[in-house]
């Protein structure tokens, strides 16, 4: 029992990591009805800017981490993908992977192979004995960030006139436009936010895995992206939930499999095939995504 | 005479390539013998991406299969004992040639290529984007990790590397003229019709699950095929080399090409590879008038930036979506829904 509840708490933080960086993808594609692969890359410039500045202050250090990414975030925004937003859903995608390889291969020149470290915030790792549960304070600042952040993000788009407009944007963004939605303001602060959460992410990821390299951030985003599509990429809240879920499931399937020998494939290395199969047969069954409510829209099966 | 053009001049340009790489040396060969396989892999993915409209990550897989089984098979059986002992009794105790191994290769490819697409070809748009990456997933895991049919997570060696520029040549011309000939026929019409208006296609007939299927499994088959040139040509494989980086990079020479066109097809895998071994030789410097020395990780990043470059300047690709014409260069053709010719 113990080991069941400890490895729900495990799968938990994971799932809330993974929830954040869901709501930063399915924000900008709401807007944009863009996949963003490059997002993950946003989080290894987080990683790395907390990296560099590892002398500094923590504050200040976490401070540089959000003003970095932010800026990278926009950048992007302004240099790749606003030019591109009439361009088919195949070109923006594959040029968001030209982006994330350029991203990378950027990063591997500047530090090398091997990364840099960035543990200033160790100390998070400790943890504290609740029962017999072992609980990390990164848990506890996981869980937190993850809650204020999305009561942040529901705050602001339903009591906000710019939320209003994102929400507006993201339900039907020609008939948005002719009310006089500005696209180009909706999708600046759709940006912004979503290079928040990265930057949040970053700060999180380096808390358990410390050593930052050019790949930072890239398996995370791959698995995030799948559960998003899963969940359902078409609203907000299905696609945070999508992302919690696969999180959760890949947190209790790894702790829960067993490392032995026993039947063929059940051993604990197969878990990644466990959970694409699972993806398999939810999208076969559920194509607009495993929360969507039945016959919604933008989806559909031949 | 239009279509004899279109399919004629993908040909010359493949035969071309490896008429020139003969010329060079050894290691200089083995760069265009790399284009032309590229060419094989992107053609191959083009079949069921370019024809259909919709996005698989999954075809590294049957490139991935297609590999290994013509790698496994055809290592000599006193290497297998020692590098893959875990291996069924069956693979490890026969050995067979260069050529059934690629019709083996070929076969197999297909084969998986149906099972998966049966249920999976009912998807469209994102979830079938990401239904085909957790095939691509699922395989790559399993390939790791399942010893009794390869090499796991170590490195399976001695495969004959049998594939030289004549061998890489006529591989990419099957596979082109296969292409070709399938997009031609009713059945790639059905397909392209469908890509443009579901539908419409509907309406007037087209099985459009069934349209796909056929053309998922050819794609898979030439893929299979791919990867056995592939294998050949390195004498050994790891599960990492016919993984993402692949999938990334042969979708985005695709794209780039054109993805809507046999010619973009195969442009966009000459053109990323010529200027990839370009840079390669920048890297090392080179004399082009003056001497050119760039510094040690240039060319990925070049490349990168390149990429998006081209994506930016022309998101429908270096062709446009256009067919092979002996007045390309000159013509600017008026510009049709989907930018397609054929």
């Amino acid at each position: 029992m113990t080991t069941f509840l400890q490895a729900v708490v495990n799968a938990v933080t994971l799932g809330s990591v993974y929830a954040l960086i869901a709501v930063g993808i399915g924000l900008v594609f709401g807007v944009m009805r863009l996949v963003n692969f490059a997002y993950g890359q946003l989080i290894m410039v987080g990683g790395f800017a907390l990296a560099v500045t590892i002398d500094w202050p923590v504050a200040a250090s976490i401070g540089a981490c959000f003003a970095t990414v932010v800026v990278f975030s926009l950048a992007m925004e302004l240099t790749v993908f606003r030019p591109l937003r009439t361009a088919s859903p195949q070109t923006m995608l594959v040029t968001t992977f030209a982006v994330s390889f350029l991203l990378q291969a950027i990063a591997l020149v500047k530090f090398g192979t091997f990364g840099r470290p960035a543990n200033s915030l160790g100390q998070l790792n400790r943890a504290v004995s609740v029962g017999n549960i072992d609980i990390r304070y990164i848990t506890f600042v996981a869980l937190g960030v993850a809650a204020v952040a999305l009561l942040a993000l529901v705050l602001l788009l339903e009591r906000t006139p710019i939320g209003l407009q994102l929400r507006a944007a993201a339900a039907d963004p020609a008939t948005a436009r002719l009310l006089g939605v500005k696209a180009d303001v909706v999708i600046t602060v759709a940006v912004v936010i979503a290079g928040l959460l990265a930057a949040a992410v970053a700060v999180i990821l380096t808390v358990q895995s410390p050593i930052v390299t050019s790949d930072y951030g890239l398996r995370e985003t791959i698995i995030v992206l799948v559960g998003v599509v899963v969940g359902g990429i078409d609203r907000l809240w299905t696609a945070t939930l999508g992302g919690f879920s696969i999180g959760f499931a890949t947190g209790m399937l790894g702790q829960l499999l067993p490392s032995g020998d026993g039947l063929p494939f059940t051993r604990g290395v197969y878990l990644d095939s466990a959970v694409y199969l699972l993806v398999i047969v939810v999208l076969i069954f559920r194509p607009a995504g495993l929360f969507a409510t039945r016959g919604s829209a933008g989806v559909e099966r031949v | 005479m239009r279509k004899l053009t279109q399919i004629a001049g993908p040909l010359a340009v493949i035969g071309l390539v490896a008429i020139v790489g003969s010329f060079g040396s050894p290691a200089r060969a083995l760069e265009f013998v790399d284009a032309l396989v590229a060419v094989s892999f992107v053609v191959a993915l083009y079949v069921f991406v370019g024809n259909s409209g919709v996005l698989s990550f999954g075809q590294t897989s049957f490139v991935a299969v297609g590999a290994f089984a013509a790698g496994v098979m055809s290592a000599p059986v006193d290497s297998k004992a020692g590098q893959l002992p875990d291996l069924f009794p069956l693979l490890s105790d026969h050995a067979i040639g260069n050529l059934p191994s690629l019709v083996l290769a070929t076969g197999i490819g297909g084969l998986y290529a149906l099972l998966v697409g049966m249920p999976l070809m009912r998807l469209s748009g994102l979830a079938a984007g990401i239904a085909t990456f957790a095939v691509l997933g699922i395989t790559h895991n399993v390939l790791r990790y399942w010893t009794e049919i390869g090499p796991g997570a170590g490195t399976l060696a001695s495969v004959p590397e049998s594939t030289g520029l004549i061998q890489a040549a006529v591989g990419a011309m099957i596979i082109v003229g296969v292409a070709f000939a399938y997009q031609s026929s009713r059945f790639g019409r059905m397909l392209r019709a469908s890509r443009e208006d579901a539908a419409a296609a509907r309406a007037v007939g087209v099985d459009v699950h069934r349209q796909r299927l056929w053309a998922f499994v050819l794609s898979g088959a030439l893929c299979g095929l791919a990867g056995g040139l592939f294998v050949h040509e390195t004498g050994t494989l790891t599960t990492e080399q016919v993984y993402l980086d692949l999938t990334f990079l042969t979708l985005a020479m695709l794209v780039i090409g054109g993805a809507y066109s046999l010619w973009g097809a195969v442009l966009g895998a000459l053109l990323v590879s010529g200027f990839n071994s370009l840079l390669g030789d920048a890297e090392n410097g080179i004399h082009i008038g003056f001497r050119l020395h760039a510094p040690t990780g240039t060319r990925i990043i070049v490349l990168g930036a390149v990429m998006t470059l081209t994506l930016l300047l022309r998101p429908t690709g270096v062709t446009g979506g256009h067919e092979f014409s002996l007045g390309w260069l000159g013509r600017r053709e008026p510009k049709r829904p989907g930018g397609t010719t054929s």
